[in-house]
């Protein structure tokens, strides 16, 4: 590792973004968009992990890996926008609040 | 291990796989008109994946499995006897689903839409994949596979702003599952150096560092998800409720059955070496499902919302047994599950079977008064199957709660069996207040007669199943999940 920068840093990085991304779920009571991004962000930094645990073991598998999580995440991206669409036109707003059909 | 041989073991998925591929087709190009041949093939498409994983659960050549594509997959009898169950499943909620759909929706389009049967095999195929990885890609890969269908037959019924709302909500929450599991596969990956569950094992077995522990808890946070075990079970009621029914028959049993048998492989083979770092967090979620499954069912006033809370509660029943720890508590669980999908598809169809005069789907419970005047095949059976799930002792459900309980016993857990049984209890009240709504309330003459025979013969079946003559099958059901537990245990 070059410059001092060690796994433990890409470690800590990645689980900011990773609980940036749960948090971005949780606390943004706006619009569901958000939370498709907080999505991403969380895989992302699944990936972050994967590349330098992978780089730092020597071994193959966690690249491989992380190629398959930007697959699924692309896959996943997808449903999510189609399934925000059609609640979009029944409903005409995307706003979290009111996501509130069914309660109890 | 060439590919050939690989690709021999892999049969039931390369079946559904290229059944889907081919029927996908077949609904681009035949429209809104194929449904009905696309249901046929796909139902014809489970059944030679069924009989070729019955052939491999009962064939003695097969008695050892084996791993295909280099330590990726595995075919053994857990296996094979869990994705039996889970077509079982996805072949009855691909049957009922058509009369559903005639119906349903705001704009009574009256069709069925022939996508429905190849998203239901496409899910099948991805709960194969779970019930058969024996390494976490594969794990993944499975899992994303039966979610990104699942996701979207949530939301089928695009009009109704519940099934919308139903799949907008299980998106969202099942990707957070898949992103807290996945970023634990990551650490477990870092920490171990490999990403074989065998693998996992063999570095566990010289103890078990802060990082891993790490990955350990939030793979099993992100697998509790998925078996919506508390506290991971808020999406439960509302996709159960705002799904077209039959999906959520499908979601009722099928990837219940690969999730829970996912959660076992990965909790016996990867972490079986440090059994004392998920015992305990496994002992809590089965007690907190089960304690919160039975008080939070009892406000409920709609029958799908009740049955999603009873399977939060039945799923903490079968999680003791994987809290035991042992050749005897997976049986249990196998054999509970068993007979967990007989009595959640059997009520699914009687809840899918009642309808008003206008053909509209009756889900509030206070509608079932006076069920047992106009309908009494229907309230018989319904009445089986609650007192089946309330665990009642001559049905069947009883006996598997029974095995549960004696392997939590056996396993030295007697706290854990005796605060189950207590809550059982509680459990046994909002099953009795529906039973008592169909026998004793006055009648509100909402349901009309079904001339559904497919319904008839599937409720009978079930209810035949979970009745007292259910105990004739006691034995060899118990053989079969004690085969199939020895195949979980091969390491031990």
């Amino acid at each position: 590792m070059t410059g001092g920068i060690g796994i433990e840093h890409y470690i800590i990085v990645s689980s900011i973004l990773f609980v940036m991304g749960v948090l971005g779920i949780f606390l943004n009571r706006k619009n569901v968009i958000i939370i498709l991004m907080a999505i991403e962000l969380i895989l992302l930094a699944v990936n972050i992990n994967l590349v330098a645990f992978s780089a730092f073991l020597g071994d193959l598998v966690g690249q491989v890996f992380a190629m398959f999580v930007l697959t699924v995440a692309a896959g996943e991206a997808a449903i999510g926008l189609a399934i925000l669409v059609i609640y979009f036109r029944g409903r005409g707003t995307i706003a979290v609040d009111d996501v509130n059909r069914m309660k109890g | 291990m060439s590919i050939i041989s690989s690709l021999y073991l892999v049969a039931p998925e390369v079946i559904l796989s290229i059944g889907s591929m081919i029927l996908l087709l077949v609904c681009a190009w035949g429209g809104a008109k194929s449904a009905r041949i696309v249901s046929i093939l796909a139902v014809a498409t489970l059944f030679a994946a069924s009989a070729v994983a019955l052939d491999f659960l009962l064939n003695p050549s097969f008695a050892d499995g084996g791993d295909a594509f280099f330590g990726q997959y595995r075919l053994d009898k857990f296996s094979s006897l869990t994705k039996l169950l889970i077509y079982i499943a996805a072949i009855v909620s691909i049957i009922i689903a058509p009369r559903f759909f005639e119906n349903a929706g705001v704009q009574r389009s009256n069709v069925m839409r022939p996508e429905y049967p190849v998203l239901v095999l496409l899910a099948t195929t991805g709960m194969g994949l779970m019930v058969s990885a024996v390494d976490l890609l594969t794990l993944y890969i499975g899992l994303e596979l039966n979610s990104l269908a699942a996701y979207v037959l949530a939301s089928f019924l695009r009009n109704d702003e519940r099934s919308a709302e139903a799949g907008l909500k299980y998106f969202v929450l099942g990707a957070l599952a898949s992103g807290i599991l996945l970023f634990g596969m990551s650490l477990l990956y870092g920490f171990t150096g490999t990403t074989s569950f065998n693998g996992i094992n063999q570095a566990f077995e010289g103890g078990i560092g802060t990082g891993a522990l790490f990955g350990l808890i939030f793979v099993l946070a992100g697998l509790a998800f998925k078996i919506s075990a508390v506290p991971f079970h808020m999406w439960t009621p509302d996709v159960y409720e705002g799904a077209p029914t039959p999906v959520t028959t499908f979601f009722a049993t099928a990837p219940k059955v690969a999730a829970l048998a996912l959660t076992m492989r990965v909790a016996v083979e990867a972490f079986g070496s440090q059994v004392t770092a998920w015992q305990q967090i496994i002992i809590f979620i089965a007690l907190a499902s089960i304690v919160v499954g039975a008080v939070g069912a009892i406000g409920q006033t709609n029958i799908k919302r009740l049955l999603a809370y009873s399977s939060i509660n039945n799923v903490g029943f079968i999680l003791i047994g994987l809290a035991a720890a042992n050749k005897a508590g997976a049986s249990a669980m196998l054999v509970y599950l068993i007979i967990y999908v007989a009595m959640t598809l059997g009520s699914f169809i009687a809840v899918l079977d009642m309808r008003d005069a206008q053909g509209n789907q009756v889900e509030e419970i206070s509608s079932l008064a006076g069920l047992s005047k106009s309908r009494k095949g229907l309230a018989a059976a319904m009445a089986i199957f609650m007192f089946s799930l309330a665990g009642i002792p001559p049905l069947f459900g009883f006996w598997g709660k029974f095995l549960v309980f004696e392997a939590a016993v056996q396993a030295d857990l007697i706290i854990l069996a005796a605060i189950g049984i207590a809550a059982s209890v509680i459990g046994a009240f909002y099953y009795l207040k529906v039973i008592k709504v169909i026998y004793f309330d006055e009648p509100a003459d909402v349901i009309v007669e079904s001339d559904s025979r497919v319904h008839m013969v599937l409720i009978a079946i079930f209810a035949l199943f979970v009745s007292p003559l259910g105990y004739l099958l006691a034995r060899p059901l118990s053989n079969i999940a004690d085969q199939a537990a020895n195949a979980l245990f091969w390491a031990f």
